[in-house]
């Protein structure tokens, strides 16, 4: 059961980190009129965050011990 | 090429795919050999969240609004990384309960309530109807658009077409008849439709796939990739804006924040999402791939969407174009016909994978938590009497679905045009969010009660209704739009959009604060203000602590009464077939290990819990209660018993870990035991061999003095030098032997810690030439040169002025014994050290071997062979040593390098002494 909780309270974390990237005023800091690559920098960080997001959930998830 | 035959042949056949997939998947399932039990089917399948308005809306919205559309997969994304708490919990309790609705967790969760169930049926069909329209403009705007190729013509008004010709009703039949196929084959307990499932996963990867192709072809064909697009919107004074769209409206944050939530709220209780991810999940663990795997999916088919967007905008003149179909618009635009109809398939797949799910999961609610609690209480139908009723209860989810399918349609001829697809979908998502506070209060708070359920849901729908779907209404015309500018009787505290004056928010946030207020407020406020009632207290404990052991027999504890295995048999019969009926009973008689059908079952409460879980899965929980309850002779519990047995649960759930605590205590208790039970057995041994050398010790010198004396005793002639000499010998073996017994009786003495010590303040110095004084003799006679090397003066230490002398005359002695026999030479030298005293004493004898080094420590251990040299002391000497400089809390050892051996001992400075020397 501890391994099962660890990774409940780790997704949790990752659940609460999201809010605050996705989220005022993380969110008001990229909405500038630049770009990185060609792509404005709002959505480069929306997609980067959300990619990053999403690797920390399947690392969390699928690493063992 | 792109004739409208080809469009409706391409249509049908991918259909007819979807057909023939469903069909094997099932065919695989009688078989036992099930093709969805893989977590990446699973993960597909919750894919159905992305429906036509992913599909062709989210463009829409980024062409209005920029990143507007992202919350809506954010959320998700962000909720789903708390399924591995939320979803395995909802789970465990489904699959216990057989759980087969949204509608049915919640009656079940509040006292198996048809009350709530009804409830929550009708706000969810209330509020899905609207969402499956969409679905149906969606795809008959599609064909209607690809129809026109080459030409780019928006489709006319609906309405504008007689009913007949219409595209959409055509689909809503087709749907109809394929979710009827797949959706009500046969009535299974579980609930599970594996050809569905199937087919839903091949059209989640079908839409993937055709929404990357276009938006590959757009980026990267049309455009010059992704700084080409935002680099030309960048230069066009009306897009360029939008690169930056969150800043300005003071709201924007504030919405941005609220659609996340209802998104998250969405993910959960849509009932769809609730179909794929509880009722039709296989296994528990698929959950762990599905919780990276699905918002993978998500981010892959979002990718592209602003790019279209910005290419959309670009490409067509204001005005003309809906940006809604931009990914089928942009290609027919650049005449890439096969792109398009790949288009159109995947919106297709998009709009039939969420209306088949949906209304096969509402006809489930509409059967079981609407019709059926309602027939049941009729008596003058007259059902108790009927044999079977499985066939009644296919007819009634078939009408469902006819009928779902049918007010959809219905909604979209009347209503379809006032909205864009974006507004409608999140609608009905704040309608289903209105189940969040009962469903995740409902397991996470065993307060929370049946009335407070329903208050919160009647709440938080009335406001709802007043917030969304009244203005929607107004502006589709079927009300005077004067409701929504002047509020209703002109009070402008009451404006369905600015309520109380709320204003600044975009109407969907708006909605959202006020009906989760509403909600909240009442579910609380009236859950705290009663209590619950017996039903409700047990099936609280059942939904909250269902990870504490009250699984699915947990149940069984709270039932008393009498009932006979005929009449369960029949009724599960009735509702599930006889062959049903069988299943579910040999089930149980197997996990019992009991021979069934012979009479031996047992009718007690938990054939009578197996019998109604069984039957919830079918009709629902709160008729499986009625119908039971129909058959069976019960006591009411009241809600003291329903307490005492919790209390009694919770009680043996404390107990058991108790013991479990004093089992592991009673292992490492074992454990020390063993560990001590070794050491006497060790020590047992080292005693025999004691004893044994001991005597073969004393057997030495006894022997000896026995044959001396017997020959003196035997021959009196004998001449008196000779005499003379052998009383010498035992004279000499005497006292060898009184030596050897003081040794032994020492050791022991010391070793069981009886020995007096008399510590004092005593000087090494004195000591050792007191030993060396004593010496002497011996050692002139044996011609032995010994050298002292002694300071002047040194501190003292505390210790038995008696026994550090003995311990000087057995080094000295054994020196004495060892060294050089012609040039023997001795040196004793004292030393301190930081605390420390020590005192060296080297021979210049044979040595010692590395190996027996310890060993000459041990009693009785002398080295050499015993057996060939005679015995050189009683051996005790050294050990006796080793227990008195360790009693003085110091240490001895020897050394041997070379030549000679050199035996050391350290001891501690008194402590006064040590602090002397500092002053």
């Amino acid at each position: 059961m501890g391994e099962f909780e660890a990774k409940g309270q780790r997704l949790i974390g990752l659940c609460l980190l999201g809010f605050v990237l996705f989220n005022y005023p993380i969110l008001a800091l990229f909405n500038l009129p630049a770009s990185v690559f060609g792509i404005p920098v709002l959505y480069a960080w929306i997609f980067f965050a959300w990619a990053v997001l999403i690797a920390a959930m399947a690392w969390v998830i699928e690493r063992r011990g | 090429m792109l004739q409208g035959w080809v469009i409706v042949v391409t249509s049908f056949a991918y259909l007819g795919l979807l057909f023939a997939i469903a069909y094997y998947a099932d065919k695989r399932a009688d078989a036992g050999r099930s093709v969805i039990a893989s977590p990446y089917i699973y993960s597909l399948s919750l894919a159905v969240y992305a429906t036509a308005w992913t599909f062709y809306g989210s463009v829409g919205r980024a062409a209005a609004d920029g990143v507007g559309f992202l919350p809506i997969y954010i959320g998700p994304t962000l909720m789903i990384a708390l399924w591995w708490v939320v979803m395995r919990k909802i789970l465990r309790i489904s699959k216990a309960n057989r759980i087969t609705s949204l509608a049915d967790f919640i009656a079940s969760r509040y006292g198996k309530s048809a009350l709530l169930g009804g409830a929550v049926t009708v706000i969810a069909v209330i509020g899905i109807v609207p969402y499956i329209s969409l679905q149906l403009k969606a795809v008959s705007n599609g064909f209607l658009i690809l129809m026109q190729y080459p030409e780019i013509v928006m489709p006319a008004k609906v309405g504008a077409v007689p009913v007949a010709q219409d595209t959409a009703l055509w689909v809503a039949l087709i749907l109809a008849l394929f979710t009827i196929a797949f959706g009500t084959r046969h009535l299974d307990a579980a609930e599970h439709h594996e050809g569905m499932v199937a087919a839903i996963a091949f059209e989640s990867l079908v839409k993937l796939l055709a929404f990357l192709a276009v938006g590959v072809y757009v980026t990267f064909v049309v455009y010059d990739g992704f700084g080409d697009v935002f680099a030309r919107a960048a230069a066009n004074p009306e897009l360029e804006p939008m690169l930056t769209p969150l800043e300005g409206v003071a709201g924007n944050y504030a919405n941005w924040v609220w659609l996340t939530i209802l998104s998250m709220l969405a993910i959960m209780f849509l009932p769809r999402q609730f179909q794929v991810a509880v009722v039709e999940n296989k296994d528990e663990r698929h959950l762990n791939k599905a919780i990276w795997l699905f918002p993978l999916y998500m981010l892959a088919i979002n990718v592209f969407v602003l790019p279209i967007a910005f290419g959309g905008r670009l490409h067509f003149p204001a005005g003309i174009v809906d940006a809604d179909t931009y990914v089928l618009t942009i290609p027919m635009a650049e005449k890439q016909e096969l792109l398009a109809l790949l288009v159109f398939i995947g919106g297709l797949s998009a709009a039939t994978g969420m209306v088949i799910v949906e209304t096969i999961a509402l006809s489930t609610m509409v059967c079981n938590d609407l019709v059926m609690p309602v027939l049941l209480r009729m008596r003058s139908l007259r059902l108790n009497e009927r044999p079977d009723l499985t066939g009644l209860l296919l007819g009634i989810r078939r009408g469902a679905i006819v009928a779902i399918l049918l007010l959809g349609y219905l909604y979209f001829r009347l209503a379809g045009e006032a909205y864009a697809l974006v507004s409608i979908g999140l609608i009905s998502f704040a309608a289903v969010a209105q189940f969040a506070p009962a469903a995740l209060g409902g397991i996470f708070w065993k307060g929370g009660t049946r009335r407070g359920a329903f208050a919160g849901l009647l709440a938080g729908f009335v406001v709802w209704a007043y917030t969304l779907l009244l203005p929607a209404l107004a502006r589709s015309g079927w009300l005077p739009i004067g409701l929504l500018e002047q509020g209703p009787w002109g009070l402008e505290l009451l404006k369905p959009l600015e309520l109380f004056g709320l204003k600044g928010l975009d109407q969907i946030t708006h909605a959202m604060i006020w009906s989760m207020v509403a909600n909240l407020g009442a579910y609380v406020a009236v859950s705290l203000s009663g209590s619950p009632s017996a039903e409700e207290t047990r099936q609280a404990s059942l939904f909250v602590d269902v990870f504490r052991g009250a699984g699915s027999a947990g149940g069984a504890r709270f039932w008393r009464g009498t009932a006979s295995v005929p009449q369960l048999y029949n009724l599960l019969a009735r509702f599930l077939g006889s062959a049903g009926a069988d299943e579910a009973f040999d089930a149980y008689a197997r996990a019992r290990g009991i021979a069934w059908p012979r009479e031996q079952l047992p009718a007690d409460a938990e054939l009578v819990h197996h019998v109604e879980t069984q039957l919830a899965g079918a009709i629902g929980a709160a008729s499986a209660r009625i119908m039971v309850a129909s058959v069976v002779k019960e006591e009411a519990l009241s809600l003291e018993e329903v307490r005492n047995i919790l209390d009694e649960a919770s009680q043996v759930v404390m107990y058991s870990h108790q013991l479990e605590q004093k089992s592991h205590e009673l292992e490492a208790a074992t454990t020390e035991l063993r560990a001590a039970n070794e050491r006497l057995k060790e020590l047992d041994r080292l005693k025999d061999d004691f004893l044994s050398t001991v005597t073969h010790e004393l057997r030495t010198p006894l022997t000896s003095i026995r044959a001396f004396t017997e020959i003196l005793n035997q021959e009196p002639e004998i001449d008196a030098a000779q005499r003379q000499k052998f009383l010498g010998i035992v004279t000499k073996e005497t006292e060898r032997l009184t030596r050897l017994i003081n040794q032994v009786l020492d050791l022991a003495k010391i070793e069981s810690g009886r020995a007096d010590w008399h510590e004092t303040r005593v000087d090494m110095r004195e000591v050792i030439l007191d030993a060396a004084g004593a010496m002497e003799q011996v050692l002139q006679e044996k011609a032995i040169r010994l050298e002292l090397k002694l300071p002047p003066r040194v501190p003292p230490v505390r210790a038995d002025l008696d026994r550090m002398t003995q311990v000087m005359l057995n080094l000295l002695s054994n020196a004495v014994k060892f060294c050089d026999q012609a040039a023997g030479r001795i040196e004793i030298e004292l030393s301190e050290r930081a605390g420390w005293l020590r005192i060296d004493v080297r021979d210049n004898g044979p040595g010692v071997a590395p190996q027996d080094r310890e060993i000459i420590f041990e009693k009785f251990r002398q080295v050499g062979d015993t057996l060939t040299e005679k015995p050189h002391g009683t051996g005790l000497g050294l050990p006796i040593s080793r227990h008195i400089i360790e009693r003085h809390g110091g240490r001895i050892w020897v050394e041997s390098r070379g030549e000679g051996a050199c035996f050391s001992f350290t001891l501690p400075l008194a402590r006064d002494a040590a602090l002397d020397k500092a002053a």
